[in-house]
């Protein structure tokens, strides 16, 4: 029986026998211009600015929800006993869970050699600092006491009390600082040089000057390189177990607490799998409008999106193994209570929001996914990453609130209700997002100059090439 | 030869990276030891030529990630059992597995930090200056798509002429003396 060559394959390239991933025809020089010119133009598209009036004005938002809360207190959020976790929970969740694909792409990937990701990396990693600024706010505005935050940490003072190191809370600070340090530094790490060829390619004496002092003097050096490339492999090696650590010990905030619904062991795979999830829905959310604003169809190609599909198709499946287990534990371990809880997460009176998670997390993606066709949809894959956004939100709402506002006792149920303020500050959170992407997207190189350059197939040296023969050769 | 007064060394420009590997190799077996390629992305076989193969920093990484679960877990000890002592809920004061968490993610902290601040200090970074920058055909080439042999003038076997006649059969763009 005949099998398919590989060979015939349109999308691979006859010169390195892999798949292509950018399109033919690019030279060092024309990928350099192309990057490095998003960044060094002198006329900023219009339409920047105005995204960064609109991103300015709902971050406005999040001032204002932040001085009236800091001057009257978490009173005016809609959060009461019983439902003591509200929206500041759900936030946080939410936005630690998003940037959790930017480290997946940088980290996970080229630990499995995805030279994919080559294209997608820097903006997955912005995106996960910027999610993580967002995140990290929600716990600290909830605090009561915002400007007393620093007593989470562990220092030497005259009070002589220290944090208690039993609880997940006190995990959640040391993980979530860790998230943040190691992000940027393996961001910053990752732009030293490309920052090296933005400062010899600026003409303004300011981008010079600028770009000269972030890059520290980098010269691409083969010694350079040798060490830059230990140390980017060896944090691509921490990242990943980080990761993986910092969703699960968001998970044990609920799953360490004796509450039905939350006190389960399938709860750190399911929260980041779900966080996977909901990450790769923002890279689509953000990758498809830039790479049409900026025209970097070439870099950013049809197979990147179709991979990105496939793996949240893939976290999307776990997740959904997530609800079904969720559902058969609750009935399986024969507590009343898990019982009561799981019925009222789908027919009380906040089940509309449990059937629209299982519509927009599972019914809509996880049937159409495998489609290649609907996975190389531009249109439709932007407008499912919303989808899947949506519902990787109600996702924390369910679990939070459905465990919370009916627990044990039935004569202190009661529900909840999210205040103005909530959904001012949730939404200004966006507005602070989306600005301080738009910052990142002018200001800094948003696709690594150095790592496409190694993905053209001029950059490798291989026995057999015609240029290579006389290297071979001699050198061996 | 003494080296000339006021020359850091001679950089040939080429092409390809298989012309400046063919040029590192011939360079090295001609007995020339200070030298350095310069690339716009990392090339393998370039640092075979130059023989580097073995960098400190994934030993610094090492000695970074234990020292961050040291400081950790003997922090979390001794403020729990000792300094702070505290019942929670019954459980012993040394309560080890809880520790474990905060101590894990520090000792990512301190490995993470120590292979980016290590890898920075080996590579001698920041260095804003270097004579290198002063030759004119570097700065748009070792940062796009030129790649660089740099002999430099220290080495034993550096000659202002001889050199620049060996560089000169591997056919570079250009040989360019570079000032100090």
């Amino acid at each position: 029986m005949a099998t398919k060559s590989p060979i015939d394959d349109p999308r691979i390239d006859p010169r390195t026998g892999e798949y292509a991933v950018i399109a033919p025809g690019h030279t060092f020089r024309s990928v350099t211009q192309k990057i490095a010119g998003l960044v060094l133009t002198s006329n900023t598209p219009l339409g920047w600015f105005g995204g960064l009036t609109v991103a300015g004005g709902i971050a406005t938002l999040l001032v204002v929800a932040m001085t009236w809360l800091f001057l009257k207190g978490v009173g005016i959020w809609g959060v009461t006993i019983p439902g003591a976790w509200g929206f500041a929970i759900i936030n946080f969740v939410w936005w630690i869970g998003i940037g959790h694909a930017g480290t997946l792409i940088s980290a996970i990937l080229l630990l499995f050699k995805q030279t994919w990701r080559n294209s997608i990396n820097r903006f997955a990693e912005a995106m996960t600092i910027f999610a993580v600024v967002c995140a990290g706010t929600f716990p600290l505005i909830h605090l009561g006491r915002p400007w007393l935050g620093y007593w989470l940490f562990p220092y030497p003072n005259t009070m002589n009390i220290w944090p208690q190191f039993r609880s997940p809370l006190a995990w959640d600070v040391f993980a979530v600082s860790t998230y943040a340090a190691i992000s940027v530094v393996f961001w910053y790490i990752g732009m030293v040089p490309d920052f090296g060829t933005l400062r010899d390619r600026a003409v303004m004496p300011f981008a010079k000057y600028s770009y000269g002092m972030l890059s520290m003097g980098w010269r691409g050096s083969t010694r350079h390189w040798v060490r830059y490339e230990s140390a980017a492999l060896l944090l691509a090696g921490l990242a990943t177990p980080l990761v993986l650590s910092v969703h699960t010990v968001i998970s044990f905030d609920f799953a360490v607490a004796a509450m039905a619904g939350w006190h389960t062991t399938i709860f750190p795979p399911y929260f980041v799998a779900g966080a996977i999830y909901s990450g790769f829905a923002m890279v689509l959310t953000l990758a498809i409008p830039i790479r049409k604003f900026y025209h970097l169809e070439d870099l950013i190609t049809l197979r990147h999106l179709d991979n990105m599909a496939k793996v949240m198709l893939a976290t999307g499946c776990i997740v959904g193994y997530g609800y079904m287990m969720e559902v058969f534990m609750a009935w399986y371990s024969a507590s009343h209570w898990e019982f009561f809880m799981m019925w009222n997460r789908m027919f009380g009176p906040m089940g509309w929001a449990y059937w629209t998670l299982i519509l927009t997390n599972l019914a809509i993606p996880l049937t159409t996914l495998w489609s290649r066709k609907l996975r190389v949809n531009v249109v439709y894959l932007f407008v499912l990453s919303l989808i899947v956004n949506t519902g990787m939100w109600l996702e924390r709402f369910v679990i939070v609130v459905t465990s919370l506002y009916r627990e044990y006792l039935p004569s202190s149920w009661g529900t909840y209700r999210a205040t103005k303020w909530d959904y001012m500050t949730f939404v200004g959170t966006w507005g602070l997002f989306t600005f301080l992407f738009l910052l990142f997207v002018r200001f800094l190189p948003i696709i690594p100059i150095s790592e496409i350059r190694m993905m053209l197939p001029q950059s490798k040296i291989r026995p057999g090439g015609a240029d290579a023969e006389t290297v071979v050769e001699e050198t061996l | 030869m003494t080296p000339r007064e006021g020359i850091y060394g001679l950089l040939a420009e080429f092409n390809t990276p298989a012309e400046l590997v063919r040029a590192t190799e011939k360079a090295h077996q001609a007995g020339f030891r200070r030298m350095e390629c310069y690339t716009p992305y990392p090339v393998e076989e370039a640092a075979v030529a130059l023989r580097f193969h073995k960098t400190s920093v994934p030993l610094v990484c090492l000695l970074g990630g234990i020292m961050g679960m040291l400081t950790a877990f003997l922090m979390e000890t001794w403020i729990t059992v000792w300094s702070y002592p505290m019942n929670i809920a019954g459980r012993p004061l040394f309560s080890w597995p809880a520790f474990i968490i905060p101590a894990y993610e520090w000792t990512i902290l301190f490995a993470g930090l120590s292979a980016a601040f290590g890898m920075l200090a080996l590579n001698g970074l920041p260095q804003l200056y270097h004579p290198l920058f002063n030759a004119p055909n570097f700065r748009d080439g070792a940062s796009t798509d030129k790649f660089f042999l740099c002999l430099e003038a220290t080495d034993p076997r550096f000659s202002i002429l001889d050199t620049r006649a060996f560089l000169e059969q591997f056919a570079p763009v250009s040989v360019v003396e570079v000032e100090l």
